[in-house]
């Protein structure tokens, strides 16, 4: 296993082309997806008004360089190493499941449009890739699931209780393990592989339709609401909180980290 | 002032939940944020304001004497010990505050398991734990067994 492109083994009984349509279909509706989540919520107004409301208010402009720094500072920390999760379980976990999924979607993309078929040997590397993706999406996915959802964690609600908000992890979680899966029958030979790869399909096509749905779309507004919350401690709006303490006295020393979830 | 949260900000953390003495932060079953689920029943405590690390959590004033259109923000600084209110009344007016966390160090107060347990008679005793000496006296004024029925008809 995860040394053959499933894909490729696969253009024996599908298409490529059919598979590549696919994938295109998947693209757009993540687009179309989008798109039709942030008109409906109306979360670019929203955050457009508020961007206004904060400038208006800042006491000092911020000029072109710092916002590039600003969002350099964005990017390496709330983007590429979940800054914004508080503690150390909850942030392991999402790191695996973004890069898991980021390096399962990717191998993906290029194995079915690069090396569709038996015909043009797929690099060893891609493979590999795609199957440690997804075993980082099932390692961090499944670890959020069972132990540090906040209503699991914090509420004692029974970690198999699913809700709206839980559309994105399981389909997600869904579409991974039955593409490993399907993936393994398929090395091994055995029966039940074209089962599984329905299945896989059917969860793959859940987890991209559902964005309307589903938390998909954090991917996309959260690094521009922490880029916004960034401009909003520079320019001195700072959301109404109040400014830091200058040189405060010392109260005693610094507490040790909170024990939570 | 009972609090509510800023959905937006509210990355669904937790940590209100788990601090709330009252129990009445919760999480939206559907967008998994915070929210107090009953500010009539709010201690008023503010430790899910100053608990928050998003910065989340606000105060809102009961309207019959606060309308809307005032805030309450608090800024918890850990390293430095404070934590700055921000008070903003509806005619535009702002107050500041810094406050200590709090006045004696980190682990300065011992945890009760690191007390000795009480003997039996202390059990039978009449003062509580660790009185007098936690109130900083030599002796509490007690009735003794036989002076305790007097005047009881
Ligand atoms: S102020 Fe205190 S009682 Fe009220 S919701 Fe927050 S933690 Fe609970
Ligand atoms: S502590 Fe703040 S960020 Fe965390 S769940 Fe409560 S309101 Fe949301």
């Amino acid at each position: 296993m995860f040394t053959s492109n499933p894909f490729a083994e696969l253009s024996a009984s599908i298409s490529p082309i059919v598979m590549q349509t696919y994938v295109v279909v998947m693209a757009l509706l993540v687009v179309g997806g989008t798109v039709y989540d942030t008109l409906h919520k109306k979360s670019a107004q929203y955050f457009f008004a508020n961007w206004r409301k904060a400038q208006n208010k800042g006491a000092r402009q911020v000029g072109g360089g710092e916002m590039v720094s600003l969002a350099i500072q964005t990017v390496a920390v709330e983007v590429l190493s979940a800054g914004e999760l508080c503690t150390a379980r909850r942030r392991i976990a999402h790191l695996l499941t973004m890069y898991g999924f980021i390096a399962y979607v990717i191998t993906t993309v290029i194995m079915v449009f690069g090396y569709p078929t038996p015909a043009t040997p797929t690099p060893a590397i891609l493979p590999q890739l795609w199957g440690i993706g997804g075993l980082m999406v099932c390692a961090g996915g499944y670890w959020f699931w069972f132990f540090l959802r906040v209503d699991v964690a914090a509420e004692g609600h029974s970690r198999f209780r699913v809700v709206q908000a839980d559309i994105f992890i399981l389909s997600l979680l869904a579409s991974v393990t039955l593409g490993l899966i399907w993936a393994a029958l398929q090395a091994a030979g055995s029966a039940g592989t074209s089962v599984f790869l329905g299945l896989y399909l059917i969860a793959t096509t859940v987890l991209f339709a559902s964005i309307p749905w589903s938390k998909f779309s954090h991917m996309f507004f959260k690094p521009a609401a922490a880029f916004q919350k960034r401009v909003e401690d520079a320019n001195g709006s700072r959301s109404n909180l109040p400014a830091p303490a200058d040189k405060p006295e010392t109260f005693g020393s610094a507490r040790t980290e909170p024990q939570h979830y | 002032m009972p609090t509510f949260v800023y959905m937006t900000r509210c990355d669904g953390c937790g940590y209100c939940v788990d601090i709330c003495p009252s129990d009445i932060m919760h999480i939206d079953t559907t967008y998994r944020r915070a929210y107090n689920i009953e500010p009539n029943m709010c201690w008023e405590c503010y430790s899910c304001v100053k608990s928050c690390p998003q910065h989340a959590i606000d105060c809102r004033g009961y309207s019959d004497f606060a309308p809307m259109g005032h805030s309450v923000r608090a800024l918890r600084e850990e390293e430095k010990g404070t934590i700055s209110w921000k008070i903003k009344f509806r005619d535009g007016r702002e107050k500041n505050f810094v406050s200590p966390i709090r006045t004696t160090p980190w682990g300065s107060i011992k945890s009760p398991s690191d007390y000795a347990a009480p003997s039996q008679a202390a059990f039978k005793a009449q003062e509580l734990a660790h009185e007098p000496e936690a109130l900083n006296i030599g002796k509490l004024p007690a009735l003794t067994p036989d002076r305790l029925k007097q005047g009881v008809v």
